[in-house]
């Protein structure tokens, strides 16, 4: 192979492997931006969504397959599952906590993290589940640098999602009181905005990403495992410290971003793949220490 | 109603333990049974007790940078594997004696405490938890992939040291050693506890802004935070790989890291007594319930939510202040 069809390879890669981050460092910011939490059982809540569409894919594929069809359906099927356990936990673990101290909140999402993947753990006995599909392993061939037609479909669907919503956030009523509440949750309450609600519906979102996200891992590794959520949820996070966190275009980019980084850092001469993770840990450590605002992420004077 | 009554008896416990001689007599009588206590133990009970001994040490060590300072360090678990690997490379490869090992051990786990904290501790809580998160997987997988390290399996055949020409080899031997070293480790913390140290530990804990315009140097107390706990865990790390002779990068994983924070937050963080509980709690649960197996970690997740919900102060009862 060529340079230019490894660059061309690598980008390819890169680019889903974003697509997946940025999902997932989507809902990571959101929740983030609106009650400033980061929400450690989020990668947990992408490995759930992953085994939840798989259980749906299994009980409706003698209906339908294992067709695109089937698995849009369970992908969506998921992502209500999923939405709705995220508002669950919210309601449960996290809004008794709010007025915490914020040590006691970071260890209550710690708490709910170890609960979702040991829980899953218990559940599938610790074991890989093959996730099936017969979407084939036809692509679109260009030498030597090769694309199926699921990663195609996997960059397409993620973002239409991510599309979805930039407008939901940006044009709709339900947006603009998101963002309203992540300046000044006080003042919302006094202008009447049910804030209870609508971060209840962030959490539901976010989650329902997180779902999506899973699903299509799912479908691209062909297997799923209980720990998956740990590594994305770190890198995740990685990708919304580097886009900004807190900002919605911020996440999308930051998540493209370390998927590219990391696609042509494994090429790099002694760094082999099995460096990957260091390699965006280190990455991690070094933005929050020199820049912990991100690329799109605003200057504020906060406590610490 | 049995409720109402086993809580007041509790505070009646707490009132009588308020008082400084009552709290030496208990001291002294527990002492004496954990002195005592491999004299009427079978192998097994001495096993697990010595591995509560270890945990108390590793608790105590995070405590110092949980509890007294206030910061969520989920990656303790690293320290404790450079103080490991510290000792198992220079006692296996370079034939270094055991004891000379303990100040490189307790050395490199410093270095390491300051590599990690000095930039990050500038950093907001929640970004310096999953800083360490990262640091943690970060050794681990250097420990992993190194070959000095040896690999995925890990050292094996690390010697046992002898003390005044005694192999320290049984079981009974291993249980002293970390009996001492949970008492020399208690003492430091209750030392550190009331230091000057330890006040302004508490005050930045408190309150950040008012601690560092009344002086207090907010990025260097919480560094010597770190490298202190750094320095117990790296001492806990060195005796664990001559108990164990073989140390393995999959003893220092995160959930490693999170049941040292479990024992430090089940007890009560920033109490001494608390904390020994809760490293106990940590050891003696999965050995009573033997049944629940691979979903100890399950149970204790569940255990660690509900504590922090509804009794976020630990089950110690509170002190005076």
């Amino acid at each position: 192979m060529s340079t230019t069809d490894i660059i061309l390879q690598q980008l390819a890669n890169g680019l889903i492997m974003g697509s997946f981050y940025a999902m997932v460092a989507l809902g990571y910011t959101m929740v983030y931006g609106i009650i400033k939490l980061l929400n450690f059982a989020h990668g947990d809540l992408y490995m759930v969504g992953g085994f939840v569409g798989f259980l749906i894919l299994s009980a409706i594929s003698s209906l339908l397959g294992e067709s695109w069809t089937a698995i849009v359906c369970s992908m969506v099927l998921s992502m209500l599952a999923v939405g709705m356990l995220g508002v669950i936990i919210q309601r449960v673990a996290y809004r008794p906590m709010l007025t915490a101290p914020r040590l006691s909140i970071l260890i209550t999402a710690l708490a709910v993290s170890m609960i979702l993947s040991n829980g899953v753990m218990t559940i599938t006995d610790g074991e890989y589940m093959a996730f099936n599909t017969d979407l084939g392993f036809d692509g679109l061939d260009f030498g030597n640098v090769f694309i199926s037609y699921t990663q195609l479909a996997l960059v397409i669907s993620a973002s239409v999602l991510m599309v979805i919503l930039y407008l939901f956030v940006n044009k709709t009523l339900y947006g603009k009181a998101m963002r309203a509440i992540a300046i000044d949750q006080d003042a919302c309450k006094l202008m009447g905005i049910n804030v209870n609600k609508i971060i209840a519906l962030t959490f539901f979102i976010g989650s329902s990403l997180a779902a999506a996200a899973g699903v299509m891992a799912g479908v691209y590794y062909g297997s799923l495992h209980f720990s998956m959520g740990f590594v994305i949820g770190l890198k995740a996070f990685t990708a919304a410290v580097i886009g900004g966190i807190g900002s919605i275009p911020g996440a999308m980019l930051g998540g493209l971003l370390l998927g590219l980084l990391e696609a042509f850092g494994t090429q790099i001469p002694f760094i082999g793949s099995e460096w990957k993770d260091v390699f965006s840990f280190g990455l991690l450590i070094l933005l929050l220490i020199l820049k912990p605002t991100g690329i799109l992420g605003k200057t504020e004077i906060e406590r610490m | 109603m049995n409720t109402s009554s086993n809580t007041s008896m509790v505070a009646n416990i707490a009132n009588w333990l308020q008082h400084q001689h009552n709290r030496l007599v208990v001291l002294l009588v527990m002492a004496a049974l954990a002195m005592f206590f491999p004299l009427i133990a079978n192998n097994y009970m001495l096993e697990v007790l010595t591995n509560a001994w270890f945990y108390t040490i590793l608790c105590l060590g995070l405590n110092i940078v949980v509890g007294y300072a206030g910061l969520l360090d989920l990656g303790y678990a690293a320290f404790f594997a450079v103080g490991a690997y510290t000792t198992g490379i220079l006692t296996s490869q370079f034939g270094v004696n055991f004891w000379l090992t303990i100040p490189a051990a307790v050395f490199c786990s410093m270095v390491a405490g300051i590599i990690i904290g000095g930039p990050t501790l500038r950093l907001r809580s929640d970004y310096l938890a999953i800083v360490t998160l990262g640091f943690g997987e970060i050794v681990r997988i250097i420990a992993r992939n190194l070959e000095i390290t040896g690999g995925a399996s890990g050292l094996i055949g690390i010697d046992r040291p002898y003390f005044f020409g005694i192999e320290l080899s049984q079981g009974i031997h291993f249980y002293y050693v970390f009996l001492i070293l949970a008492i020399i480790a208690c003492f430091v913390s209750y030392r550190l506890q009331n230091s000057r140290l330890g006040r302004a530990w508490q005050y930045v804990r408190e309150d950040e802004d008012a601690a560092e315009a009344m002086g207090i140097n907010r990025v260097g107390v919480k560094l010597y935070a770190y490298v202190i706990g750094a320095m117990f865990g790296g001492v806990a790390g060195a005796f664990f790989a001559v108990k164990m002779t073989a140390i393995s990068p999959e003893t220092f994983t995160f959930s490693q890291s999170v049941l040292i924070l479990l024992g430090v937050v089940l007890g009560g963080m920033g109490k001494i007594p608390g904390v020994i509980i809760g490293a106990f709690a940590l050891v003696l649960f999965p050995e009573v319930f033997r049944d629940l197996g691979s979903m100890r970690m399950l149970v204790f997740a569940i255990v660690m939510l509900v504590i922090m919900l509804y009794r976020p102060e630990g089950i110690w009862p509170r002190g005076k202040s």
